[in-house]
């Protein structure tokens, strides 16, 4: 499966829960749907491309995208750690673009 | 720009990882580079022990400039600290 077609298969399901792909689809969105592919190639599950997976499926099951942190942080950010869900308002800029720190507990990174 | 030690530690899947390294590429910047997730075993924690002494949360982009410590693609804070 190509990031192109991962991108039409989950846009309408993601959509449908008020989940959007960022706008800046050939800078972020397609690069990142690709290393959900890459990790999941190489660990067997799609673990956020933007955090370290431990390659354990069960430790890392609170990051396999789309992540359990996804909701406070869009509710909070307007989007994911990572950038790739994002809300309507930060797409369409009606919030600012901020770096959205790490939510999730650094010592589930280390069990 | 003064002629600091610069290392990224970063993902090869992370996008503000990706984008640390274009930055520090259009500025011309020399830096070392550490795809954490490309390595494996021993080495690889060998690697998170380095970056937690840096950022305790390992969380990636982590940015060394100099003695300055930025985690995330902070645009702003890296310019400062390339300048300063």
């Amino acid at each position: 499966m190509t990031a192109a077609e991962l991108f039409e298969k989950l846009r309408p399901i993601q959509e449908a829960k008020g989940y959007f792909f960022n706008q800046d689809r050939e800078g972020i969105t397609l690069p990142l749907l690709e290393s959900l592919l890459i990790n999941k190639e190489r660990y067997g599950y799609m673990v956020c491309p933007c955090r370290l997976a431990s390659g354990d499926r069960e430790k890392d099951k609170d990051i396999i995208c789309p992540c359990i942190y996804r909701e406070p942080d869009v509710a909070e950010y307007g989007s994911c750690y990572c950038g790739l869900y994002v809300s309507r308002d930060w797409n369409e800029g009606r919030i600012p673009h901020v770096p959205v720190p790490e939510r999730r507990p650094p010592e589930k990174m280390f069990l | 720009m003064s002629e600091k030690l610069v290392k990224l530690y970063a993902l090869s899947t992370c996008i503000h990882c990706r984008h640390t390294k274009d930055f520090l590429n259009e500025c011309g910047i020399k830096y070392d580079c550490v795809d954490v997730d490309t390595l494996q075993g021993e080495e690889r924690q060998a690697m998170i022990d380095e970056v937690k002494r840096y950022n305790p949360n390992c969380t990636f982009p982590t940015i060394l400039i100099g003695e300055k410590v930025i985690v995330g693609f902070r645009k702003d804070e890296i310019e400062e600290a390339l300048k300063s």
